[in-house]
This record gives structure tokens, sequence and C-alpha cells, in this order.
């Protein structure tokens, strides 16, 4: 998992999008990452009865997913991308300009969203014994 | 390779995820495979905004970036929902799960 965002992030940089090649380090590698590796270390100690990973759909959903890329690959390739050959790289002051300007609104969201996120987490990751305590 | 092959790699990452979703029992893992379809769209964003197809301004780069900051907004509120969970049941398998409807 680590390995296919990292390869992510070079591919951001090679599309010209080093501010989102960066993002992608940030967040996925540096965040992600260690936040899913903490939670698998908290939830499967010593946990090695799993009768099988996968699900009984496991069948259907390989039909559905090889369906899905069949049609999306299907749809990319059939069409005409005209001129689409040259890489255009990002320019970070334009970017920035309208990331403040004409994306506020979803930028303040956003903050907003995140903001309610950290609360819901340390609500959600607080024990309830904490509860007691403080009261 | 040209536009065509960065769509074609972010299908098979969608699909990957897909994938994933669907047949993981594992609720951590299933939030991982939802991880990989956001970052398979986020791979599509960019490549469109890169070969500058209907993208004045760089608007792919700035969605790929909202995208992630919700990406990882849900990923922590799901972690952190997961965890609560596999508390009080003691098993991370979605299967177990199935008394919540009631």
């Amino acid at each position: 998992m680590m390995v296919c965002f990292g390869s992510l992030a070079g591919m951001y940089a090679l599309l010209g999008a080093p501010i989102v090649a960066a993002a992608q380090v940030l967040i996925y590698l540096g965040a992600i990452s260690v936040l899913i590796l903490f939670a698998i270390m908290l939830t499967q100690a010593g946990d090695a009865n799993l009768p099988s990973p996968f699900h009984r759909q496991v069948w259907v959903a390989a039909l559905v997913a090889l369906v899905v890329f069949g049609l999306i690959g299907w749809a990319v390739t059939a069409t005409d991308w005209g001129n689409a050959t040259v890489v255009v790289a990002v320019a970070l002051n334009a970017m920035a300009k309208a990331l403040f300007t004409d994306y506020a609104l979803p930028f303040e969201v956003l903050s907003l969203l995140l903001l309610a996120a950290i609360v819901g987490a340390i609500y959600l990751a607080r024990r309830p014994e904490d509860d007691e305590k403080a009261n | 390779m040209g536009l065509q092959g960065y769509l074609v790699v972010s299908a098979l990452l969608f699909a990957i995820g897909m994938f994933g979703f669907l047949a993981r029992r594992n609720a951590i893992l299933m939030l991982i495979s939802i991880e990989l379809m956001l970052n398979a769209v986020n791979l599509s964003l960019v490549a469109f905004n890169a070969y500058d197809y209907y993208s004045p301004n760089d608007t792919g780069a700035i969605f790929a970036l909202l995208v992630m900051a919700v990406a990882a907004a849900e990923a922590t509120v799901g972690l952190a929902l997961v965890i609560a969970i596999i508390r009080t049941r003691q098993t991370p398998e979605v299967d177990e799960y199935a008394d919540l409807k009631e």
C-alpha cells in the first residue's frame, strides 16, 4: 500500500503537479499509512483464527471489479483524446490564486469538515472510563 | 505514455479498490480499499489537468488537493469508528456486525 501511494506521488510529479505530489507524500505516506498501521496494530494482536480473508461473495466481487475495469478501460481507449499529448505543468502562482478566490468557499467548507472530523475522532477514540474520571 | 496510460492505470487502481471493498471481510482493509479508489480518482483528475483537457486555472490539481483533505478526514473518522466497534465487538469482521440493523 505504501509503495502504491509513493509511486502515485511520482506520477503526480511526472504530470507536472509537484504540489499535489508533495501533498500525497505528506498526507498518504506520512499520515494515513501510519494511521492505518496503528489501527492494525491496535486491533489484530494475536488474532490468528481467521477462516479466510475474503468474503463469500469474492467471485461476484471479482466479476464486478473486472466489468468496471473493462468498461472504463474500453471507454478510455475508445475515446479520441485529440491533441492531449503535451504535459502542462501546474503554475503554482495561478493555482494558489484560484484556490483562494474562485475556490474559497470549498476551501472554507473543507476546513469546517476537518474540524468536525477532529472533534468526532477525539470523541470516538476516548475511552468511557475517562468520562467517569472527569465527572 | 500519454493521457490514456494514466487513465488506464487509474481505472485499474479503481477496480482493485472496488474488488477489495467488496470482497474483504476486515473493516480496516475495506477502508484501505476506499483510500485506493479515492487515489485512483485523484490520479485521473491530475492527469486530465496535466494534459490541459477542459481545465483552466489548474482546476484538476485544486480538486485533487480538496479530495485528499476529504480523504484524510474520512480515514480519521472511519478508523476511529472501526476501532470503537472492534473494542466493543472484539472482532474486525464486518459479517459479525449484522445485528446493527436491528
